[in-house]
């Protein structure tokens, strides 16, 4: 039984529907990577999963609980926390303002968080006073788990976190998303490295046109011949 | 000695005292555009009649106290009636958002119908001041005039010039020296300001927060509307009373905004001083500040005033037009129009 599954999604953003009826899910302490070629909707699957598209069908299933209906607002509230890819902190706002902000709508003392987020991204505390906007590229992506992580989400949605980063800084990133996995987070990304993704992954999907293609555990896409070939670049 | 210092006093009683009072009454006022800018994302052509508004309100009420015998001597009485313009302004604010701007935000209308939009709620405003108070001149400044004389300062300093610092050039830079901190303070520190600071940053990201819109708005007009009414009764004070002057404050005000950084607080601040300090130093006629200071034979024979005081607009103007072509962002970075 999942945490959180999207269940047969089919839906889009007003026009054609992108998403046909793909499936993903992922539990407790676990990482699922959604991958797959350009256009293929992964995007816009974990958008549907967080409620920012309306569903034409299907569903998606918190903890038991039937959440297709509810605003993104009120998934936060429910456990769920999201980085968008671009955009994702607050450029003209400190770094602990940033992460302040991530718990606004927490009214008890949010300090041990903020302290717990400080010890995972130790970068963090050492800007805690400057401007988001300054930090560099992977710094800020830092930013932005941190600031999701300051609700104490059940789940973690991370929507290509190491775009436009360097194979280093990714590196280090996919280190961190690791840590957050075990300290008891589900963990559902989507990614554009697809073979660094998998090699963390609990569980993998492929998708292809907004439908499932594959789906197995990180480990067996990888050993998979016709995923290497196909999506993986041989 | 004695020459310099008869300079020195003689540019402060022109231009440094009118300049800072009337750079805190831009500055107030710019602060209000500024705010709603970076929260509901439009230049808010209507903040100038806003002004007129609240500070019409607040000639009501004093004329009532006075008419009744209540006052505070020395302050002048429009400080009790403060906080009941500031009320009449908070009011057609939200009144304004609830009945004409909601609606298009709810459609996301792009920025230039808000403009427009505003300027339209600009008319409306204009229009009941001017039904309700007319059009004229209006007086409602009591207590003491001065806080320093000229004569008393001449004999005081055996100098022959003499500085005189009016109440409510006094009051206005105390006043706007408390709001501002109190605004910043208010930005800078509580939940409230920072999910403002939030919302103007990163609106989606906000919202993903969990921060409220409508309430983020209600504040930013609650604010506006409140700085437009003290910026409004100290410039009435300070100066006088009339409708239309109120409408012509917008253009100042907008480029003490721009100047500084649209969306930028302290920007707003700072620019509203460059502002008033361009139009005072311009059309100040330096004339007997140079006959103190170079010798006899030097002495100018014109007024040295580089620009007479009926083009003061032109000062604006020029500023705005220089800052958007050079540096549209203004000094502090702030926002592209």
């Amino acid at each position: 039984m999942s945490i959180l599954l999207g269940e047969n999604m089919v839906g889009g953003y007003g026009g054609a529907d992108i998403l046909q009826g793909c499936t993903v899910a992922v539990d407790v302490g676990e990482i699922a990577v959604i991958v797959g070629p350009n256009g293929a909707g992964k995007s816009t699957a974990m958008k549907a999963v967080f409620g920012m598209l309306n569903l034409r069908e299907g569903r998606v299933v918190l903890d038991g609980k039937d959440i297709t209906a509810l605003s993104p607002q009120a998934r936060v509230k429910e456990g769920m926390a999201f980085v968008p890819q671009t955009n994702n902190v607050f450029a003209g706002m400190t770094v602990e303002e940033n992460l302040e902000m991530g718990a606004y709508l927490r009214t008890d003392d949010f300090r041990g968080t903020m302290e717990q987020i400080y010890d995972l991204f130790p970068i963090l505390k050492e800007k805690r006073r400057q401007a988001a906007g300054e930090l560099s590229g992977g710094q800020r992506q830092q930013v932005a788990f941190g600031r999701a992580l300051m609700t104490e989400p059940r789940i973690l949605m991370l929507d290509e976190p190491t775009a436009g980063v360097s194979p280093i800084v990714m590196d280090e990133l996919f280190d961190r998303i690791i840590e957050v996995g075990r300290t008891g987070v589900a963990v559902l990304m989507v990614e554009q490295n697809a073979a660094q993704a998998l090699e963390i992954a609990d569980t993998g999907y492929v998708l292809v046109t907004g439908e499932n293609r594959f789906t197995d555990t990180g480990a067996a896409l990888l050993a998979n011949p016709e995923v290497r070939r196909s999506f993986l670049g041989g | 000695m004695e020459g310099i210092l008869n300079a020195v006093v003689l540019f402060s009683n022109f231009v440094l005292i009118p300049g800072m009072a009337y750079g805190s009454q831009l500055a107030l006022g710019a602060l209000g555009v500024t705010l709603i800018y970076s929260i509901l994302r439009f230049a808010n052509f209507a903040h100038g009649d806003l002004m007129a508004f609240g500070t019409m309100f607040v000639i009501l009420i004093t004329w009532w106290l006075q008419s009744i015998g209540v006052g505070i001597d020395p302050l002048p009485t429009a400080l009790l009636a403060l906080p009941f313009g500031m009320a009449a302004a908070i009011a057609i604010s939200l009144l304004s958002d609830r009945f004409v701007y909601r609606f298009y935000r709810r459609n996301k209308s792009p920025a230039v119908i808000f403009v427009i939009v505003s300027i339209g709620v600009m008319f409306l405003m204009n229009g009941l001041v001017r039904v309700i108070i007319g059009p004229n001149d209006q007086e409602f400044g009591d207590g003491a005039r001065f806080l320093i004389k000229v004569r008393e300062f001449k004999e005081a300093t055996g100098l022959n010039e003499g500085l005189a610092l009016k109440l409510s050039q006094g009051l206005t830079i105390a006043v706007t020296f408390v709001v501002v901190i109190a605004l910043f303070w208010f930005l800078q520190k509580s939940r409230t300001g920072k999910a403002m600071r939030a919302y103007s940053d990163n609106e989606d990201l906000a919202l993903l927060s969990g921060v409220n819109p409508d309430k983020v708005v209600i504040v930013a007009w609650v604010i506006a509307g409140s700085l437009a009414t003290i910026a409004g009764t100290l410039y009435g004070l300070d100066k006088s009373f009339k409708p239309f002057t109120y409408f012509q404050l917008l253009l100042p005000i907008f480029a003490a905004a721009i100047v500084g950084g649209i969306g930028h607080p302290v920007g707003a601040v700072v620019g509203g001083y460059v502002v008033a300090f361009s139009e005072v130093t311009v059309t100040y006629a330096y004339k007997k500040f140079l006959i103190y200071l170079v010798p006899e034979s030097w002495e100018p024979e014109s007024l040295v005033q580089l620009l007479s005081t009926e083009y003061k607009f032109a000062v604006s103007f020029v500023i705005l037009v220089v800052v958007l072509l050079v540096r549209p962002t203004g000094i502090f970075k702030g926002k592209v129009l």
